[in-house]
């Protein structure tokens, strides 16, 4: 049972990184990663999310009717985004400017989302717990390796300072719109060549590949779920 | 004059140099899902702009008029999810209701959309960036156009790349991003274009 606890937790960060091997929050992992402190910012952001959505849910999971459920978590992760939202305004204003939207957008982060319906309302409070923790510190190491790519090759600079000598041989475009997609190209290429395609390589991604696609076509916000909304109105 | 203008601007930098998927990053779970096959890349991209046309309009009122006055203007990413998600279903079902055919052609993309960043991002925006009502109205336009409009162009640089040869690590995903890499380095070229359309 040990073991088993300990795979939830570190699952996450390897065998189903968030971000290279399931592909989910792709905007974040694009739009924060220009330079190694917002990355970190947003990952730890997403975390905070992540671990409080998760236990939440896991504690509601027996109360919530399962027609509702969709709707019920993203108000649950609606509420913690803006909790994290005011608190880093309030205590990190340099933070809160460099993400901007981003924050907000955490809410429709496929993530946080993915891990409620996939884990936390199916598992134990304690397991919901760590795996949030695993998947966003999983989130994380994956935005902050991005960054550092991005930041160092573009910028010459690692986490904001400078590194000598580096500066007269920065791609510059790495740190604007294209040179993000580029690198995460990149690091999917590499990351499948390094595990030699072990990882469960996705055919296609977004509705095929999210999590919650079962839920979400045959769930709530399919047919089945609009006839039974219409029906109660 | 100087109305029209200022519209002009607006939709002009969110379609071109603004756009949200290319240089924003929002919406590009879509963008890098439904956009294999033109006729789909095309209904998803309609299908977002409606709902980013109609998703503004609710909520910009919304904003101004109901949180601002009671100073609850930090509710607003949780009013403006359950908003959207709730205009979505409801567009869904008035579709199915009045407009099958349409309702086949669109109505499938219309549960994708309620998690769509894109959305939800432009309703904040319009907020953050202080515009009015009819500046809103013609950003969520000008947003949704540079939608269908990077959906487009992708889909058919999609079908190329289903033909070619591709080194084995960077099949499926990575030359997908790697292209739509230089997509948004080609859209890098209208930086500026339209600052200096009217000067």
């Amino acid at each position: 049972m040990k073991n088993n606890n300990l795979s939830v937790l570190f699952k996450g960060i390897l065998k189903e990184n968030p971000v290279f091997v399931l592909v989910l929050g792709t905007c974040p992992t694009l739009a924060t990663t220009t330079n190694v402190v917002g990355a970190f910012g947003m990952g730890i952001a997403a975390l905070a999310v992540l671990l409080c959505s998760n236990i939440l849910i896991s504690l509601l999971r027996k109360i919530i009717p399962d027609s509702v459920r969709i709707p019920c978590y993203i108000v649950i992760i609606a509420g913690f985004v803006t909790m994290v939202e005011m608190l880093v305004h309030a205590y990190f204003p340099k933070l809160y400017e460099m993400l901007g939207v981003y924050l907000a957008l955490i809410t429709v982060n496929c993530i946080i989302l993915g891990r409620a319906e996939m884990f936390a309302s199916k598992n134990s409070v304690f397991r919901s717990a760590l795996d949030g923790i695993g998947m966003g510190l999983g989130f994380t190491l994956a935005l902050v390796a991005m960054a550092t790519v991005r930041e160092v090759f573009g910028n010459a600079s690692f986490a904001g300072i400078a590194i000598p000598f580096f500066e007269p041989y920065k791609i510059e475009v790495l740190t604007k719109a294209p040179g993000g997609m580029l690198v995460y190209g990149l690091l999917i290429a590499l990351v499948f060549a390094l595990t030699h395609g072990k990882a469960p390589v996705k055919k296609s991604f977004v509705c095929e590949g999210c999590p919650h696609v079962e839920h979400c076509r045959t769930g709530c916000l399919s047919e089945a779920a609009v006839a039974e909304e219409g029906g109660a109105q | 004059m100087e109305l029209f203008k200022s519209l002009i601007v607006i939709l002009l930098s969110s379609v071109l140099v603004n756009n949200y998927v290319l240089s924003r990053f929002l919406g590009i779970c879509p963008f890098l899902g439904v956009s294999k096959k033109l006729d789909q890349a095309t209904g998803m991209g309609i299908a977002v702009t409606a709902v980013m046309l109609l998703a503004t309009a609710v909520t910009w009122p919304i904003q101004k008029l109901l949180l601002e006055k009671i100073g609850l203007g930090y509710m607003q990413t949780i009013v403006f999810i359950l908003v959207i998600a709730a205009l979505v279903q409801m567009l869904e079902l008035l579709l199915k209701k009045t407009s099958p055919s349409l309702h086949k052609g669109l109505g499938v993309y219309l549960p994708l959309i309620t998690t769509n960043c894109a959305v939800l991002g432009v309703a904040i925006n319009n907020i953050n960036d202080g515009y009015d009502f009819l500046q809103s109205m013609v950003s969520a336009l000008g947003v949704g156009l540079g939608f269908l409009l990077a959906m487009v162009l992708f889909s058919g640089l999609r079908a190329r790349i289903d033909e070619t040869n591709i080194p084995k690590p960077f099949r499926g995903l990575a030359i997908t991003l790697i292209a739509a890499s230089f997509i948004s380095l080609a859209f890098m070229g209208f930086a500026g274009i339209v600052d200096t359309l009217f000067a």
